[in-house]
């Protein structure tokens, strides 16, 4: 028997230590070491509910245990065989315990669509992608479906795409379909250029097949036999498992001429991108494809219509295409029953920053941040407190507490004021400083505009420039006018989504932290102590015995006082090293 | 090499590989067959994760353990890299977390061989489609 005591972070802030120590000691005493092993583990999920304690092999699932709880648990469930129905997880609905963690189903948040197979199987060996039905999707569409039947299913499904803009993947696929030409082309975007964002890398890494199969099964609809992936050449182990899952396929005989001997013929090519962000934008990757500068240009025309060669050429999402198999597996009607009334289905987050379990997870919409962070996410690190979180990336804006219990959508996010994006997610502490996130995201626009249009070039290096003079404590009010008037006219005036979208991270954190903003300008503070020129070293006089030992370290030489006596530091000489505090052995030097 | 050249040849090549799958799990030398998984993503590989699928390719054979040890994808714990997951005979899979090489000997010491579970399991918190049936 094993009495399995949850240690993740969320847990452990709540006693788990003492609770291990307590069952061992119980243990011990009834000798029942060695029958009886009490084993830590990571994070079950359900911090809310913790400390959680399972008991296997019956799975039973105690929530909220405390650390005298450990009597009756080894008294009445190890030796009498008894559950103890207090410990037990209550169903909200009727109140009734459930005893097992396997009928409880519900508490697990995640429901994996996308990544079904990710971790799961071998992803460079076909055979096993075969056998959790690689494939399959692609022979039942050829062989049962017509294009437009296929293209019904899709739209019925309600997928939306996961790229950032969300347009409805049937429609775009009808569209596509309806504009006739010799040659069509479906495009897959492995761009993926989010600063912290790695959904797409993981699913191609650990499920390309997925990924091939859904490009044939779009060739299939829109009429199209060649397909291309646009990948970032930073991502060396993708391009290699791609390449190999395509060699097998092709071997395998499911991409080729002639599949399945249904008439129907589909190859996948790759093509390269040096990792620019804007390439990620659909008629730029598609320029990038062909040669040329990696620009995006004036829609329409779409690429539906004029794409890669002037052909119409259908854009989607790596993400996207990994939910396309199950779909047509399961059925639409299955599909559109998961999540909420506009955006259906599951979306992967790479969850990062201040957050105890970093990773890769996938939930329904719906899902609210609160369920995301405080159990999946297992709460904030370090036990500090939640500030924001921002997603969409530099498109998106950050939320906040008020904001937490929001079911997570595309439309939700945008009332909020962010954006779904691809799905970066990264949680921010009391540690944060807001402008100089701003700052940040202003930082990674300014590099990855193309330069195309003067209010994307030009303004985001002024709102860049705006937003470090503010940090620097030397803004003003007027100041702040200008970021959110600059903000909309960069919105408002740039050609494509990178300057539409690159100052709403600025207009979101000056609409959810203004008070923030004022303090940096007005008082000269950063209450999260980022912005170094805003900070003081004070020496208190009561502390300090005058042992010189700051004076000696600082380079400067901006610490005086006799020997003995009280130090202090002249402001306008210390350069906020913090070496003087580090040295002081009696605690006299703090940052204000 | 088989060219699948229609549904049937599909159909009967997933069959065929099920029962291979099967097989391995629940046939002739499943008595003593272990499989171990090591999540090989880039973000297991950058925290050592082809070190410690090395370790358990050769400690098992030098160990006499009759083990598979294969790749996959990303888990999705990247918090708690490299993770890998242990299947035994007849039993749930379990993954563990923070897998170094003395992490791996205590797992093959005491889980593989004894059944015995070590500290670093992660409990599987999500649902896949096969039981989801709403
Ligand atoms: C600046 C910019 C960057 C983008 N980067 C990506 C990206 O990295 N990956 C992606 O799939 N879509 C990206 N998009 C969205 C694409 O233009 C396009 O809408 C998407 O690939 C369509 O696929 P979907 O409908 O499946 O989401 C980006 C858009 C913009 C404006
Ligand atoms: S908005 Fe920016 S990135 Fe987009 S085309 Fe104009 S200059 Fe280039
Ligand atoms: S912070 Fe650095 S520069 Fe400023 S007083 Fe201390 S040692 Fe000198
Ligand atoms: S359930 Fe224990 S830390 Fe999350």
């Amino acid at each position: 028997m094993h009495l399995l005591v949850c240690g993740g972070t969320g847990c452990r802030a709540s006693a788990s230590d003492a609770i291990v120590g307590k069952l061992q000691k119980e243990l011990d005493e009834k000798n029942l070491q060695d029958e009886v092993q009490v084993v830590m583990t990571g994070c079950f999920g359900f911090c809310e509910k913790g400390p959680i304690v399972k008991v296997l092999p019956d799975n039973t699932f105690y929530v909220q245990v405390k650390p005298d709880d450990a009597k009756v648990i080894v008294e009445e469930h190890v030796i009498k065989g008894r559950k103890v129905e207090k410990l037990l997880y209550k169903d909200p609905a009727d109140q009734k315990e459930i005893s097992d963690s396997k009928h409880m189903g519900f508490y697990k948040k995640q429901l994996r669509i996308a990544l079904r197979n990710c971790g799961v199987i071998n992803p460079e060996n076909i055979e096993e992608a075969i056998a959790r039905d690689a494939y399959a999707a692609l022979a039942k569409v050829l062989t049962e479906m017509t294009p437009q039947q296929a293209i019904q299913e899709m739209i019925d499904s309600g997928l939306r795409g996961r790229g950032g803009g969300g347009f409805p993947t049937g429609m775009k696929w009808k569209i596509a379909s309806q504009n006739h030409a010799d040659q069509k082309y479906v495009v897959c975007n492995a761009d993926e250029g989010d600063p912290g964002a790695f959904m797409d890398r993981s699913i191609l890494e650990g499920d390309p097949h997925s990924v091939i199969e859904a490009m044939a099964i779009n060739g299939y609809c829109i009429g199209a036999t060649k397909g291309l992936v646009y990948i970032r050449a930073e991502y060396p182990l993708a391009i290699e498992r791609l390449k190999i899952a395509i060699n097998q396929v092709r071997e395998y005989g499911l991409l080729g001429d002639d599949i399945l001997g249904t008439g129907f013929s589909f190859d996948i090519q790759l093509r390269y991108g040096a990792g620019a962000f804007v390439c990620g934008e659909e008629t730029a990757l598609i320029h990038s494809m062909e040669g040329e500068r990696g620009e995006p240009t004036f829609k329409p025309p779409f690429p539906a219509e004029s794409g890669y060669l002037g052909k119409p050429t259908n854009v989607n999402n790596v993400e996207t295409y990994a939910n396309i198999p199950v779909i047509y597996l399961k059925g639409a009607n299955w599909f559109n029953k998961i999540g909420t009334a506009k955006s259906k289905g599951t979306k992967v987050f790479a969850l990062a920053g201040k957050i105890n379990n970093v990773g890769l997870i996938e939930v329904p919409m719906g899902t609210t941040l609160r369920e995301v962070i405080y159990e999946i996410g297992g709460g904030i690190k370090d036990g500090k407190k939640f500030k924001a979180v921002q997603t969409g990336g530099p498109s998106g804006g950050c939320l906040t507490e008020k904001h937490l219990d929001t079911p997570i959508d595309y439309d939700n996010l945008i009332a909020s004021g962010s954006m779904m994006g691809s799905g970066g997610m990264i949680v921010m502490d009391e540690d944060d400083c807001m402008v100089s996130v701003a700052r940040f995201y202003l930082d990674f626009t300014v590099e990855e505009s193309c330069g195309k249009c003067a209010p994307c070039r030009i303004g985001n290096k002024r709102l860049h420039e705006q937003l470090d003079i503010i940090c620097k404590g030397k803004g003003t009010l007027a100041d702040m006018d200008k970021l959110r008037n600059l903000s909309h006219v960069i919105k408002d005036t740039s050609l494509c989504g990178l300057g539409q979208t690159s100052p709403n991270p600025v207009l979101s954190t000056l609409d959810n932290f203004y008070d923030e903003y004022l303090e940096h300008v007005h008082d000269k503070k950063c209450r999260a102590g980022v912005c170094k020129d805003l900070m003081q070293y004070i020496i208190d006089t009561e502390p300090c015995v005058g042992c010189t030992a700051c004076a000696r370290v600082c380079p400067v030489g901006a610490i005086s006082g006799e020997r003995k006596g009280p130090h202090t530091i002249d402001q306008t000489i210390c350069i906020k090293c913090g070496a003087c505090m580090d040295k002081c052995k009696f605690n006299a030097i703090s940052i204000h | 090499m088989v060219k699948v050249k229609s549904l049937a040849d599909l159909q009967n090549l997933k069959a065929n590989l099920q029962t291979k799958v099967d097989l391995r799990e629940k046939g002739d030398s499943a008595e003593r067959l272990v499989q171990v998984r090591v999540a090989m993503a880039t973000c297991g590989i950058a925290s050592g994760a082809k070190k410690v699928m090395e370790f358990f390719i050769d400690e098992l054979e030098k160990r006499n353990i009759d083990a598979v040890v294969t790749q996959t994808g990303c888990m999705g714990y990247c918090y708690a890299e490299p993770t890998i997951e242990v299947k035994l005979p007849n039993q749930d899979p379990v993954v563990f977390g923070y897998v170094d090489s003395k992490k791996a000997d205590e797992i093959i010491e005491k889980y593989i061989k004894n059944g015995e579970l070590v500290p670093g399991i992660i409990p599987v918190n999500y649902e896949t489609i096969d039981n989801n049936n709403q």
